[in-house]
């Protein structure tokens, strides 16, 4: 058995133990925590499995946004915890038959990828016969914006419903109003510290992952991943308000990414004779044009997810 | 053995455990963490696909891992819907619980 090879057993083994306590866990806050070490230790997967592009996503949205979100909740429902719906998992006959049954569909998936084909099906060799025609380095960026980028328009557009679907969860009453409670910044809080040192920092780091997307690991999800993240930090330190939801400029920042992405789409009939068809001599610099104003639109729209439906008037 | 197996085998037992903890938790919360647990597994099931698809001078097939990217999103973006909805349930009722009686 090679160092690797250890190395990887020892990854898969931690990644299982942490998930276990996720589930095991008394507390619902310490559950959290532990899902956040899972997206962590899963993003270090992902770079053994040379997939960078996604252990990047991983790292930022699947640990990051996803535990601050969870976190929040745990928090607001720390109080039911202690009623009825105790944390206690069934036990008896109950438990042994679950056990059983998710063993077993455990069992037949491991099946499964072990009985997997050899050879391997694989599409990158089609994937990087037409990356030139992109003008991109990445190809994962280039499935994302050539290739398939039908996905990824929809994806922009699900985000939005999403968005849509928690602003509808509002009262009558404060609709109209800001999102999630507000934090007030505390000149000698560490938060407020950390805050104004990071969120300048993040937002460079995040605006050089998107533009280095095009050829090395990276892309607008990532780095408008990061810029929410940002965001979301300097709300809770206090040192912006999230603004009310109604606002022009907010709505604006929210559909210009998928409004430019589906008018170059459709612009492609006429250039290259097909919806989101680039003209091979403008594709690299259609492809830029759309990514901008994408990142932009994710970015607000994912901060605004975690802060949630609107609540309270404005100065409140 | 290499190093997929070794994964795929591991994204096999995520599944399993998000779904025991699914099925077995009593708290709404519970379950949409142990959900996750499950996308992570099957999401990793595409990484493993993915790794076995090494051709063309890359490490993994860049389709499936476009893919996932995708897919972390939409998770992402159905996870914060859920939270909203239990929040908005606990502050109707003072309860976060499934249970219909009393």
């Amino acid at each position: 058995m090679t160092l690797a090879m250890a190395f990887d057993i020892g990854l898969a083994l931690l990644v299982v133990g942490v998930a276990t306590w996720t589930i095991v866990a008394h507390n619902t806050f310490a559950a959290v925590v532990g899902f956040v070490a899972y997206g962590l230790l899963l993003a270090l997967v992902w770079v053994r499995l040379a997939a960078p592009d996604v252990a990047l996503t991983e790292a930022a949205l699947g640990s990051g946004l996803t535990g601050g979100l969870l976190l929040g909740a745990s928090t607001r429902l720390r109080r039911t915890e202690t009623s009825e719906d105790a944390a206690e998992l069934p036990a008896g006959a109950l438990r042994l038959t679950a056990v059983g049954l998710c063993t077993l569909v455990a069992a037949g998936l491991s099946a499964l990828v072990l009985l997997l084909p050899v050879p391997a099906a694989t599409l990158a060799p089609q994937a990087m016969a037409s990356i030139a025609a992109t003008g991109l380095g990445n190809p994962v960026t280039a499935v994302l914006m050539a290739y398939r980028a039908i996905d990824t328009l929809l994806e922009v557009v699900v985000l939005l419903l999403a968005l849509v679907g928690i602003w509808s969860l509002a009262p009558d009453r404060v609709w109209d109003s800001l999102p999630g409670p507000r934090h007030h910044a505390d000149s000698e809080g560490f938060l407020t510290f950390i805050a104004q040192l990071l969120v300048p920092v993040g937002i460079l780091v995040g605006i050089h992952i998107f533009w280095v997307g095009s050829d090395a690991p990276g892309g607008e999800f990532q780095g408008a991943t990061i810029l929410a993240a940002m965001w979301v930090l300097a709300m809770m330190a206090g040192l912006v308000d999230a603004p009310p939801v109604s606002r022009r400029w907010l709505r604006l920042v929210l559909v210009v990414g998928p409004a430019v992405f589906f008018a170059i789409g459709l612009a492609g009939f006429a250039m290259a004779g097909g919806f989101l068809a680039y003209p091979e001599s403008h594709a690299k610099m259609l492809i830029v044009a759309i990514e901008m104003p994408v990142t932009l639109s994710i970015a607000a729209a994912l901060a605004l997810l975690v802060a949630g439906p609107p609540e309270r008037a404005p100065g409140r | 053995m290499t190093d997929a197996t070794v994964y795929g085998v591991c994204s096999a037992v995520l599944v399993g455990l998000g779904l025991f903890g699914l099925i077995m938790h009593p708290q709404p919360l519970r379950k949409i963490l142990a959900f996750n647990l499950i996308g992570g597994g099957i999401f990793l099931l595409f990484g493993v696909v993915a790794r076995r698809g090494a051709a063309a001078g890359l490490g993994g097939d860049p389709v499936p891992q476009a893919l996932v990217i995708t897919g972390l999103v939409v998770a992402f973006a159905a996870t914060a819907l859920t939270v909203a909805l239990l929040l908005r349930l606990f502050e109707e009722t003072g309860r976060a619980t499934l249970r219909s009686d009393g």
